[in-house]
Order: C-alpha cells, then sequence, then structure tokens
C-alpha cells in the first residue's frame, strides 16, 4: 500500500515496476508458489525416496526409482502416449483451423453465436460429457444402430474400448482448445494483406500457405501447446472409453498413486516428463523466435 | 509542347524494362520542373473501360451504371465524398468485387469475373498492407515470385525497385522497422515491381501528415510520368485530387457527376455538386430575366441583378444557378467602373494564412464569400464592418444548373 500513497513514486512518473507491481501480482504468486511450485518440489523430493510394504513413503535416497523408467514396459507407454497426443493434435489442427478460421473472419454478430457454439459443451461436466459418448458409441447405442438401419455396418459397432475410442474422445476433448487460440490470431488478421495476396498474383491456396498460415502461427502453437500436453497426460478419456486396455502414460502415472500406492515411482514418472515437456517447449520455442 | 523536357530517358533505351532505367526523383538533388497536369502528352487509346457497371449490395446501390474509359498512360483520379462508391469502383477494377452489371474491359478484354490474382492490376493499399513476416524485399518480391520469375532476374528486379523508392540497402529490413513513409514506399515497389498495366491507389497518403503528404504527391505524379503507367487513384481530398490527376472523375452517389480536367472541373464544374465538393463555391440561384448580344441579365433571389455570359444560357431556360468561386469576387475600397459591381459590409473577416476570408453581405439580404491574398503582416486591409464594393467578372460567372 506504500507505494499507491507514496506521492514520490506516483506523482514523479518514474517506471518503477517495484511495489505496486508485486502487489498486483502477489495473488498470482501466491497460487503459483502454493500449487505449482510447491507441489513440484514435493515430488521431486519424493522421485528419489523408496517406499515399504505398505505403500509408505520411507525418506531414503535412491535412484531405483529413475532406473525403472527405462524398462521398455514404461519406454512403449511413453512412446504411445506420445503418438496419440500427437494424431490428436494433428486432428485437432485439420479439423479446428477451417473452423478457428472462418470463425475469426465471420461478420462480428455471427461471430460471437459460433464462438458460444464452440464454449457450451464447457457448461456440462467433463465426466458427463464423456459417458454420454460412451453411450452413443456402444454397440447397441444410436450411431451403431444408425450405421446399420443405413446398411454401412452389418454387425454391431464395435468401436468403444478401442484405440479409435480414444482418439475420438481426446480429439472431442480438446477441440476447443485448438480453435480459440487459432481464432485469436486469425481475428486479428488484417483483410487488406489478403488482398494484397490476391492481389499480386497468389491464388488462394498460396495465399493461405504465404499468409495466413504464417501470420496465425502464434495460435497454432498455442494451439498445438493447449492441445498435446494435456493430451498426453489425460487419463480419464482412456480409462473411460478405452476401457484401460491402452494405457497412456497418464494412467500408469495415476495407477502408481491409486491402486499400486508407490508414489516415489509416480513421482519419478511425473518429473521426468515435466522436464521432457520443458525441453521440448524450450526447443519449439526458440524455433519460432529465431524464424522471426 | 514544353513538357518533352520531362519525357523519361526510358524514352531513348529499351522499353522492357522501365524500372532500370529510373531514379526515384527523392534522392536527385535538380528535380526538373513538374509538367503542368494537363499539357502531358497522354495516348488516345484506352486502357480500360467501364460500361454499364453497377454495384449493389443488398437494396444499397454503391455503383450506378457507370461508363467511364481510362486512357493508356493517364493519372486518373477518382474523387468523391465518403460513400460516394468510388471505393467500390476501385476494388471491381482491381477484382475484388464483381460488378452486379456491366462490363470491365483491360485492354479490350472483359475481366470483370476475374479474379485479382488473374489480373495484370496491383494495387497501392490505404493501410499499405505490407506483410509484416516477410522482409522489405521479400515483400516486393512476392508478386514476381507468384509469377515464377526466375530467382536471379527477381533479385535483380527487386534490388531496382528498391532503388527506385530510394530505399536501397533496406532489402533485409523488416516492416516493423520502417517508418510509415518507408513503408508506404515499399507499398510502392510491390506493386510496381510486377510492371502492371493499371496501378490502382487506394487513398495511399491519407496516413501522412501534411508536409510530407505534399512531398509524396509531386514524387508520385513523378513517378507516374517516367514509368507512363495508368494510374487510378481514389482520394475524398479534392486538393490532392487537383495536384496530381490528369483527369478528374467526380463520384456523387455511385454516379460519374463530371469528368475532365482538373482545370476543367474546378472552373466549369457542370452541376451544383462538383461546384461545392472542388474547392469553395458561392452557390447563386436565379432567374433569368433578358438576354441579349453578349451578356444576359439574371435576377438573383435576393433581388440584385448580375451579367452573365449570353452563350452560357441555354434557349428557353428561365431559372439558372450560378456558381462564383470566392477568389473572383474582387474587393475595392471605391465603386469600380465595372459591371456586377455591389456594395456590401464585411460582416466577418477570417485570417486563413495565405489568404483572407471575408463574410459579406450585399444590400443587406445576399450572403457572398470572397478570399482576398493577404498583403501584409502588419495591417490587414479589410475589417470587420468596412463598407466596400465588390465586382464580378461575367466571365467567372458559372452557369451550373439550369432549366
Amino acid at each position: 500500500m506504500t507505494a499507491i500513497a507514496d506521492p514520490h513514486i506516483t506523482s514523479a512518473g518514474k517506471r518503477q515496476p517495484g511495489t505496486t507491481g508485486w502487489l498486483l501480482l502477489s495473488p498470482m504468486l501466491l497460487w503459483l508458489g502454493l500449487f505449482v511450485v510447491a507441489p513440484t518440489a514435493i515430488l521431486f523430493v519424493y522421485s528419489f525416496c523408496q517406499r515399504d510394504e505398505l505403500g509408505q513413503v520411507v525418506f531414503e535416497f535412491t535412484w531405483e526409482n529413475y532406473a525403472r523408467i527405462a524398462d521398455p514396459v514404461y519406454l512403449n507407454i511413453l512412446l504411445r502416449s506420445i503418438w496419440y497426443a500427437g494424431l490428436t493434435t494433428a486432428i485437432c489442427l485439420v479439423v479446428g483451423y477451417p473452423v478457428a478460421y472462418y470463425i475469426g473472419r465471420a461478420p462480428a454478430q455471427r461471430r460471437s453465436w459460433l464462438l458460444l457454439l464452440v464454449m457450451i459443451p464447457f457448461w456440462i461436466s467433463f465426466l458427463l460429457r464423456t459417458y454420454a459418448w460412451i453411450s452413443l458409441l456402444k454397440a447397441e447405442g444410436p450411431v451403431s444402430a444408425l450405421l446399420q438401419w443405413a446398411h454401412l455396418i452389418a454387425t454391431p459397432l464395435e468401436i468403444l474400448y478401442t484405440p479409435t475410442a480414444v482418439m475420438i474422445g481426446l480429439v472431442y476433448t480438446y477441440l476447443p482448445f485448438m480453435i480459440l487460440p487459432i481464432f485469436t490470431s486469425a481475428e486479428k488478421l488484417d483483410n487488406s494483406l489478403i488482398e494484397a495476396s490476391l492481389d499480386l498474383g497468389a491464388g488462394p491456396w498460396r495465399t493461405l500457405s504465404n499468409i495466413i498460415i504464417p501470420l496465425t502461427k502464434p495460435g497454432i502453437f498455442a494451439g498445438v501447446l493447449l492441445v498435446f500436453v494435456p493430451s498426453i497426460g489425460m487419463f480419464a478419456v482412456t480409462d473411460l472409453m478405452g476401457g484401460a486396455r491402452v494405457p497412456m502414460i497418464g494412467n500408469v502415472i495415476q495407477n502408481q498413486f491409486g491402486q499400486a500406492r508407490d508414489w516415489p515411482f509416480g513421482a519419478a514418472l511425473g518429473i521426468t516428463f515435466l522436464v521432457l515437456f520443458v525441453i521440448a517447449f524450450w526447443f519449439l520455442h526458440e524455433r519460432g523466435e529465431e524464424r522471426r | 509542347m514544353n513538357s518533352a523536357t520531362i519525357v523519361p530517358k526510358n524514352d531513348k533505351t529499351e522499353m522492357s524494362d522501365p524500372l532500370s532505367q529510373l531514379e526515384w526523383p527523392f534522392h536527385s538533388q535538380s528535380k526538373p520542373p513538374l509538367p503542368a497536369a494537363n499539357k502531358a502528352p497522354i495516348s488516345m487509346e484506352t486502357m480500360v473501360e467501364l460500361r454499364g457497371v453497377t454495384k449493389r449490395f443488398g437494396s444499397m446501390t454503391a455503383v450506378d451504371a457507370v461508363d467511364l474509359q481510362i486512357r493508356k498512360g493517364e493519372f486518373l483520379t477518382l474523387l468523391g465524398p465518403s460513400g460516394c462508391g468510388k471505393t467500390t469502383l476501385l476494388r471491381m477494377l482491381a477484382g475484388f468485387e464483381i460488378p452486379t452489371s456491366g462490363e470491365i474491359l483491360l485492354e479490350g478484354k472483359d475481366v470483370s469475373g476475374v479474379p485479382p490474382y488473374r489480373r495484370n492490376v496491383n494495387q497501392v493499399f490505404q493501410s499499405y498492407a505490407i506483410f509484416p513476416h516477410l522482409s522489405v524485399a521479400d515483400n516486393i518480391a512476392f508478386g514476381l515470385k507468384m509469377r515464377h520469375v526466375p530467382r536471379a532476374e527477381r533479385e535483380r528486379r527487386v534490388e531496382e525497385a528498391l532503388d527506385l523508392v530510394s530505399l536501397k540497402g533496406f532489402g533485409k529490413r523488416k516492416p516493423h522497422e520502417l517508418s510509415g513513409g518507408q513503408r508506404q514506399r515499399v507499398a510502392f515497389a510491390r506493386a510496381l515491381v510486377c510492371q502492371p498495366k493499371v496501378l490502382l491507389l487506394d487513398e495511399p497518403f491519407s496516413a501522412l501528415d501534411a508536409k510530407l503528404r505534399h512531398a509524396m504527391q509531386l514524387e508520385v505524379k513523378h513517378l507516374q510520368r517516367q514509368l507512363g503507367i495508368t494510374f487510378v487513384f481514389v482520394t475524398h481530398d479534392q486538393e490532392e485530387a487537383l495536384i496530381m490527376s490528369d483527369r478528374i472523375a467526380v463520384i456523387n452517389h455511385g454516379k460519374i457527376d463530371q469528368l475532365g480536367d482538373a482545370t476543367d472541373i474546378y472552373h466549369a464544374p457542370a452541376s451544383a455538386f462538383t461546384a461545392n465538393f472542388i474547392g469553395e463555391a458561392n452557390l447563386l440561384p436565379s432567374e433569368v430575366i433578358h438576354k441579349n448580344g453578349v451578356s444576359a441579365q439574371v435576377r438573383l433571389a435576393e433581388g440584385l441583378e448580375l451579367n452573365v455570359r449570353t452563350s452560357a444560357i441555354k434557349e428557353g431556360s428561365v431559372q439558372a444557378l450560378l456558381s462564383v468561386r470566392p477568389e473572383k469576387i474582387y474587393i475595392t475600397k471605391n465603386k469600380p467602373m465595372k459591371e456586377n459591381a455591389f456594395k456590401a459590409v464585411i460582416e466577418e473577416e477570417v485570417f486563413r494564412g495565405a489568404m483572407d476570408e471575408l463574410r459579406l453581405r450585399v444590400a443587406g439580404k445576399l450572403e457572398l464569400m470572397a478570399m482576398v491574398a493577404n498583403e501584409s503582416a502588419h495591417e490587414r486591409a479589410w475589417h470587420k464592418g468596412d463598407i466596400v464594393y465588390c465586382a464580378i467578372h461575367t466571365d467567372d460567372v458559372v452557369v451550373v444548373e439550369q432549366k
């Protein structure tokens, strides 16, 4: 409060990010400290601990948890998770980009309606929506019935509890996170840039690849991050729609903290992926900066 | 013809690439004098022809059955207030809008439905529309790349274009490192490097301050003369139009109100709208009372009688709307031995820099605006409340409408 009250600082007009700035930032810093930094630090400590037969954490140093990650079982699951998350991101990008672009270029009034449609699913609990998908996709569900009625398939649909169902669930869950940031970029795109490109002899496709995509890159980058990062760690969709038959790394970690009662190993897995993400993000970010 | 002095060097050299032979006048200390706008040698060949071009947006008619021929190598300005349809007209020439009806012919070929990327026409945008993610050189090379010009030739032409707009050495810069004026030159270079048949300009100077704007007006006018490219220029600024154009099309409510060179448009406005829009005008409704010999007499609504050239009044006209430019009203202290001289009171005097604006009241009724040169800094010749005489030469009374 001193900063606001002190006339010397405010009236001198000096650029002091100091006290007032810190005060304004403090709720966020507190939140980050309590719920991000502290838990991560605890995980970090746990990842070097052992556990007893009952699953209690024993504070004795060991590398054992990290050594176990190199086990091919976990490496396979990790690779599969990256593949699923990558595929989810790719599908979301291909499906979401045209939608986001269309909404971003639509007249203001239609734009807000379309945005609302994208947001509506968030009004319903995520678990409810996932269960809705299960009853839609199950062998005796409406999708199966419709396809049989149309003679597109002969036998009931056997899609639930397969990787396809997991992909459907993941794309459905994360599509809005791809659409929203790309929409923000597309909305800001100056129409005269598109016209200038057409004017200079670039047809619609070359305008897309030379002007529109490069200029919406910040949105694409944000969307890719917002979809890839959470989908690689997703466990609810894989559990419910994949029937736990196709575990992803999120399921493994969740399992360590749950049934397996092996918190130190779960912590080691968590820390490993955190580090991998940070490296991947840093790499993408650096590349993005270089191009600029 | 004295305009021969400015005929560009490329007359003697190869015509295939006029850009390479030229200097942008920006950096030449000894600028050749600008030609008088209406004396330039312009081919009578038609570059663009509009036939009954109409554009409707819903129930709104933006452009209404416009017929226009644009000559090869001329600087044509579409001038009008905002919302008059001039920008829509330009966008149809560029291919961004398709006419609801009518035809647009480019060198005799109908291009009405041809998309912008298949027309050899380029535009300089009001916002410049420089691609922010590309360097200056890549921006200029964009059109050449899209036309599959080989790399070596592309690089050479980009260098020439940079030189032409005196941005040599700026090729590697990013647009955000440039000033507004520099960005505008990039926009010109990017359009001109494509060697368009017609260059379209959408109010390109509106974002510049007055001083830079005037310099750019002259430079661009000069550049157009050097390159011999047909320019179609859109502006709402009548002064800009008078300075730059070979011909001006005054547009009002989607129609061409008057088409002519700057002096025609200014001195012989064909309608009340043009008279009022270009410069300032005293518009005076009158009745024709007498017609014989070289001068005719009309009576103004306020009862004053005025002499007008007989040739200006059509056979059978009973009413005429007159236009008198403020600077054509001569103010004297003593009664002049001239026709059309009236006693008046100065109701208001406004200092306007080079000119003094006087608001006069004649015979207690008629209001007139006059402009007089501002002669001395120490003493103003005219003051509010002075009784003066004002005189209007018969030739300076223009009949803009009659029936």
